[in-house]
């Protein structure tokens, strides 16, 4: 046949550069971990707890990203799975036990099973109609938390969580507790960014790129919209767990749409669909909060929606990434 | 149980009045506009400076109506520019704009939730049926029930209600007919606005003005719209009518789980006729 | 049968796009759908795959009845389709794509953490060296031109190991050169995969195609061999028609 059709040996060319570019961030990223691992030492207690909230919420972003800038499922009610499992964590150190793998366990659990009662609706749904129903889920989940003062402790919140035990000692130090959440952290960035680079992965990213093609190569996109979700949910538990053992406070705030938002936020500042970006944006978003909040008498939601709108007009290529497929454009070109 | 239903008839209409806006701009932009919730609250907030007399009360609802317009106008060349990037752009964009919207009235107006009186001679009570009720809410369903008429008239009779749902109904082909439509997207998106900021001024009696009560009433429109089909003011009028019922009903029986039983109503509607109860297939596919 | 279709009925609003057709395709075969613009080819089309319900009648595949299955288990059942425009995965290269396809259908575990799949690429990479793609299998999707796309579709249909192919317009858009690959393609297909093909270019079809139907207004007009589709005089006045009718648009 024509030369065209001849297998030419060019084609494996490029795996000498790929070995150096995949070598490479390997190396950094142990230098990141190490790094992290190796700050309460040389930091302030004040600045431990600042990293803290940072790892927080990085992975609750991390979480996000898998839902918004993997499979292009663009939640605005995440937060309804962070804060479920922060409370379910809280509820279970206060009432049971604060015994390590515990309260991170039931978040994990809550997380999960808040998202799958919720999104099996959700996931069927495309475009427009996701964003409406995610929003509507993070509200209503939030005014649950506001009412159902028996188990929430209603507007004050779930005051008084015992810190987290570990082999019996609670970890009341800012620098062990940090080194609890970092691994913690750490092991469930791994996980996700393993999810990422998987062949399911793979799929993720096909159905985000373009589903009814997906459906046309024999793939039932609902079921993995689905388990991705749960996953997402299941992980945001985790960060929610987290987020109690380091602030021993849950409050309606924590699952409220700000919280989705500032999220989202952060997905959208490192680039959706980056894993580290995600990373890199939470912690953006938590300095940014932190040092502003406070000059700014606690008007955060102003910057937060300038920056919002900035980023739109500005990035487009960063929020580029969270396009999903749109049936009536991609057909015209 | 009378007082429910009235309760759900006056909420329903002052829910169709918000949501018909953001169902209209969504069904001829498809833009979903987050920042609804925050005009809502910027009329409510006017009813609470404004309101205590009659004439305070009618220039609250001018000024909001003047504000409503202009704001929506703004949003919609704000918008412009993003009509080929995706919802979640959009949905970013607008949401932004409601964070500043919405701390923007916490700084001029403070935090602490204010109440709003309804105009003298609205603010006591009549007896309905051996019930008392507030006279102000029974007038709000006729008000609110007489807008309803007028909006249903303006989009289903008039021309420019035709191009209205011609452009709901295939936006490429009313692009195609080369009917210049950026104006009436313009007019469509003030006068969606208009309606929200009218809805915040009516609504302040019943809802008082209150940070956060612009995420609550987004939530509640969104709800009616998705109930209701995207694009359809016969759709946003039931489903808000329902959300009303249930809403109120919900809170009278079941008041701890108030919110689940809207979210249980959104969920049935959805797997039952995911298109909403009057939304046409054709809404959904786009 | 590889694929029978009886009494399909599809309307939108009063316009019955597709109505009342029957249609059998033999194992093996070269099967082209044509007919005039409007004639109903890709709601048939998209009835036959499952991405549209059809209002009445049935779809078998093989033995077996799919009329209520989704387009992903006729999927499964060995019914790939290349579509219309060529729109695959923005954000993938070529032997990716591909590799999509084949991890699929190859049996291999769609594991939630990675596993290296050297034989889903080397078998992706066989693919794309079938459709004349060798050597493009690390260029990102978007780059490729769109008549390389088109040879990207046929792979990934390829991928699904079907025992029925369905192509909606593989030649669209295409320059003359890359049709003549595009045949050449075609002609190389095992034989054991039976080909359906809907098609505007008559020239390709009669240079492919053993078998031909014609649609004209929603219903079968004809069916029959290429040759017997030539001489009819009843297919020349639908086209004819319809190319009266286009003149005098265009005109």
């Amino acid at each position: 046949m024509t030369a065209v059709q001849t297998r030419i040996p060019v084609a494996d060319a490029p795996a000498e550069p790929n070995r150096l570019r995949r070598g490479l961030p390997r190396i950094v990223a142990v230098a990141v971990v190490l790094v992290l691992a190796a700050a309460p030492l040389f930091l302030a207690p004040f600045a431990t707890t600042t990293l803290t909230r940072i790892v927080v919420f990085a992975l609750f972003a991390v979480s996000l990203d898998l839902l918004v800038g993997i499979t292009g499922l663009p939640s605005l009610g995440h937060a309804a799975y962070f804060g479920a499992g922060a409370y379910a964590a809280g509820w279970v150190s206060i009432n049971v036990t604060a015994e390590a793998p515990v309260p991170l366990l039931v978040g994990a659990a809550t997380g999960a099973v808040a998202a799958a009662l919720t999104g099996w609706i959700t996931v069927r749904t495309g475009g427009v109609f996701f964003l409406m129903l995610t929003l509507a889920i993070g509200e209503t989940v939030q005014q649950l938390a506001n009412t159902w003062e028996d188990a929430t402790g209603g507007a004050n919140g779930l005051t008084g969580v015992p810190s987290v035990r570990l082999a019996g000692e609670p970890l009341v130090n800012a620098g062990y507790l940090y080194w609890y959440v970092l691994a913690i952290g750490v092991v469930g960035f791994a996980l996700v960014w393993l999810v990422a680079r998987s062949p399911w992965g793979a799929a993720l990213r096909g159905i985000r790129d373009n589903e009814p093609r997906m459906r046309a190569l024999g793939y039932p996109t609902a079921v993995y919209k689905y388990a991705v979700f749960v996953l997402a949910g299941s992980v945001a538990g985790v960060a929610g767990s987290l987020l109690v053992a380091q602030q021993r406070l849950v409050t309606p705030a924590d699952l409220s749409f700000l919280t989705s938002s500032f999220a989202l936020l952060a997905v959208v500042i490192g680039g959706a669909g980056s894993l580290w970006g995600a990373c890199l944006g939470a912690a953006v978003v938590v300095l940014v909060r932190e040092t502003l909040g406070a000059s700014l008498d606690g008007h955060g939601p102003l910057v937060l929606g300038l920056v919002f709108v900035l980023v739109v007009y500005l990035l487009p290529r960063g929020a580029a990434g969270l396009r999903w497929p749109r049936r009536d454009k991609g057909r015209s070109t | 149980m009378l007082v429910s239903v009235l309760n759900g008839f006056a909420i329903g209409f002052l829910l169709f009045i918000l949501a018909v806006g953001l169902s209209l701009v969504f069904g001829m932009m498809d833009v979903l506009n987050l920042a609804h919730g925050a005009l809502f609250l910027g009329g409510a907030y006017l009813g609470a400076a404004l309101a205590g007399s009659w004439g305070g009360f009618l220039a609250a609802l001018a000024v909001a109506a003047v504000a409503g317009l202009a704001a929506g106008a703004l949003l919609s060349l704000m918008t412009e520019p993003l009509r080929n990037r995706s919802h979640l752009d959009q949905a970013l964009l607008t949401l932004g704009v409601a964070f500043v919207a919405a701390e923007a009235l916490i700084i001029v107006f403070g935090d602490d939730p204010l109440s709003v009186p309804a105009p003298p001679g609205l603010d006591g009570s009549v007896t309905v049926l051996g019930a008392t009720y507030p006279t102000y809410r029974l007038v709000l369903i006729g008000v609110g029930a007489v807008l309803a008429i007028v909006v249903h008239v303006v989009v289903e009779r008039t021309r420019i209600g035709a191009l209205v749902r011609a452009t709901v109904a295939d936006r490429e082909m009313v692009a195609a007919l080369g009917v210049d439509n950026r104006l009436v997207k313009v007019v469509v998106f003030g006068v969606g606005s208009l309606l929200a900021t009218t809805a915040g001024v009516l609504g302040g009696p019943i809802y008082g003005a209150r940070p956060g009560l612009d995420a609550t009433v987004l939530i509640l429109a969104l709800v009616v719209v998705v109930i209701g089909g995207l694009g359809s003011v016969r759709g946003a009028l039931l489903g808000a009518l329902i959300i009303g019922q249930v809403d109120t009903l919900g809170r009278l029986l079941l008041p701890e789980l108030a919110s689940f039983v809207l979210f249980a109503a959104l969920a049935l509607v959805l797997v039952l006729r995911p298109q909403g109860i009057l939304g046409g297939a054709g809404a959904r596919a786009r | 049968m590889a694929l029978r279709s009886t009494g399909l009925r599809r309307s939108f609003g009063a316009l019955a796009a597709v109505d009342g057709v029957d249609l059998a395709v033999a194992p093996g075969a070269r099967h082209a759908l044509i007919g005039p613009n409007g004639a109903g080819k890709s709601t048939l089309f998209k009835l036959v795959t499952g991405t549209m319900r059809a209002d009445a009648g049935t779809v078998e595949l093989g033995d077996r009845d799919v009329t209520g299955l989704s387009e992903v288990a006729r999927c499964r059942l060995g019914m790939s389709q290349t579509m219309q425009h060529a729109s695959l995965f923005g954000s993938m290269t070529a032997t990716e794509t591909v590799a999509l396809a084949v991890q699929r259908h190859d049996g291999s575990r769609i594991t939630p953490w990675p596993r290296r799949q050297r034989a889903v690429r080397e078998r992706a990479e066989e693919l794309l060296a079938g459709v004349g793609l060798a050597g493009r299998g690390s260029t990102p999707v978007p780059s490729l031109s769109h008549g390389e796309r088109k040879q990207l579709e046929v792979a990934v249909a390829l991928a699904c190991k079907p025992s029925l192919l369905l192509l909606d317009e593989p030649a669209a858009g295409m320059s003359a050169a890359e049709r003549a690959r595009l045949v050449e393609v075609l002609a190389e297909l095992p034989a054991d995969i039976t080909l359906l093909i809907v098609e505007h270019d008559l020239d390709l079809v009669f240079s492919v195609a053993d078998a031909v139907t014609v649609l004209h207004l929603g219903r079968v007009l004809l069916s029959g061999t290429p040759d017997e589709v030539r001489a009819s005089e009843d297919v020349r006045e639908a086209y004819l028609g319809a190319k009266r009718r286009e003149e005098l648009f265009l005109g």
